[in-house]
């Protein structure tokens, strides 16, 4: 397999608005002339940054299961809940449905994404250059299906907002949730600071994009239309 | 992907997310009934109410995912839809394009309304709960948004919007 990509043309495409443009220099690619969004050839320390939030997000998915995200007080007992406690709580109530999609948005889907993108970083990592498209799918699901994981912060802070009924029955948000937070917002972060290119790296022909593209020609127009659309469909 | 009207369509929906943005953020979203007590609660009284009980981080992230991010993303929007009537559109439009593409992942207007519809099923073992317009608004939004998405064409805004740094133009000058 080897495919030209849009680096090895020596055109860098725009995470901003998508406009694909030759840099006026090779070392210093600058602004993207259309939206001034900063241009990379990749992403700088794409998969650090990934790591380094992957990492504190499943270090923090421990105390978000095992601390409680409510507490219950009624004039004679008082009740912490954690996030699988609560959706045994709504198991046990008849409302299986809705367990399941607490228990999908708020154990599974974490846990999945943590999963996958390690998956992705360390294929990335290995030069892997197979199944690219379905890696590219899996990051495209993870970047998409993640925000699902508020679900559980949003019921806390209703129950939280309506149940004030005290000395009757009150409820109060409990440690957990700070950190079931956390981690949903951390795994985000995760996913926008990678940079879904380097999926594509080891299967075209420049591994290291910046060095083997070839600086434009001197006195050329920096954003030739018919160059651009040559290497959008070479992309 | 062209659209047959790339314009006037998503500034319609946009503007009724707008309207129907401000009926979610101003009525009561849901109320209860229990031995003869009511409570309501907004969706930045939620937020709010778990200000006052000590979690203040989650109260602005709440408040920022549920409140903030979806009025800036319908704010933007609309600005943005409004400029490229007339291309072609300044440059810092582009500026509003892209923050609010940044944005949109954390418009959870969707997420929140499941979360509201769990909430209610679970208090509902407590008490007696009562839906408010609000909720529906949100209901409302969770259909706009996506409508808006999929009607709006990204490259011909694109195309109605100066360029920051323009390249030269081809001189024809001797």
């Amino acid at each position: 397999m080897n495919a030209l990509g849009a680096a090895d043309a020596g055109l860098v495409s725009c995470t901003g608005c998508g406009l694909l443009s030759r840099p006026a220099s090779v070392a210093h690619v600058g602004d993207c002339p259309r939206c001034g969004e900063r241009l990379d050839w990749r992403r700088a320390h794409a998969v650090q940054r990934t790591w380094a939030f992957l990492i504190a997000a499943a270090i923090l998915y421990v105390p978000a299961n095992v601390l409680p995200v409510l507490t219950t007080n009624t004039l004679v007992s008082s009740q912490a809940d954690t996030i699988m406690s609560g959706v045994i709580y709504l198991y046990e109530t008849g409302s299986w449905p809705l367990a399941l999609i607490v228990l999908v948005a708020s154990v599974m889907i974490p846990l999945g994404k943590i999963a996958a993108l390690a998956y992705v970083l360390v294929s990335v990592q290995r030069g892997s250059a197979t199944s690219n498209r379905q890696r590219t799918r899996l990051y495209r699901i993870v970047e998409f299906i993640g925000r699902w994981s508020m679900l559980d912060v949003f019921v806390d802070t209703f129950v939280v907002a309506l149940v004030q009924l005290a000395p009757l029955m009150s409820v109060e948000p409990g440690p957990g949730v700070v950190y079931f937070m956390a981690v949903v917002v951390l795994t985000m972060f995760a996913a926008q600071s990678f940079d879904s290119r380097l999926i594509w790296d080891a299967a075209t022909m420049g591994k290291t994009p910046p060095k083997r593209c070839a600086p434009p020609p001197p006195g050329a127009r920096r954003f030739g239309t018919a160059l651009r659309r040559r290497g959008r469909d070479a992309a | 992907m062209r659209h047959a009207d790339p314009l006037d369509r998503p500034l319609a929906l946009t503007v009724t997310a707008a309207i129907a943005l401000i009926i979610a953020n101003v009525s009561p979203l849901m109320g209860l009934t229990v031995a003869g007590r009511d409570s309501t609660t907004t969706l930045i009284g939620g937020a709010y109410q778990m200000w006052l009980q000590g979690s203040e981080v989650t109260a602005v992230i709440v408040g920022f995912c549920a409140v903030f991010a979806p009025a800036a993303y319908v704010a933007l929007l609309l600005a943005v839809l409004v400029m490229v009537r007339w291309p072609p559109a300044p440059a810092w439009v582009g500026v509003l394009m892209r923050w609010a593409d940044r944005l949109r992942p954390w418009s959870m207007n969707e997420v929140l309304l499941l979360g509201m519809l769990v909430a209610l099923t679970k208090i509902a073992q407590l008490a007696t709960v009562i839906p408010g317009a609000g909720m529906y608004a949100i209901g409302a939004l969770v259909l706009l948004l996506p409508a808006i998405v999929s009607t709006f064409d990204v490259r011909e805004v694109w195309r109605r919007i100066a360029w920051i740094d323009p390249p030269a133009p081809r001189r024809a000058d001797p």
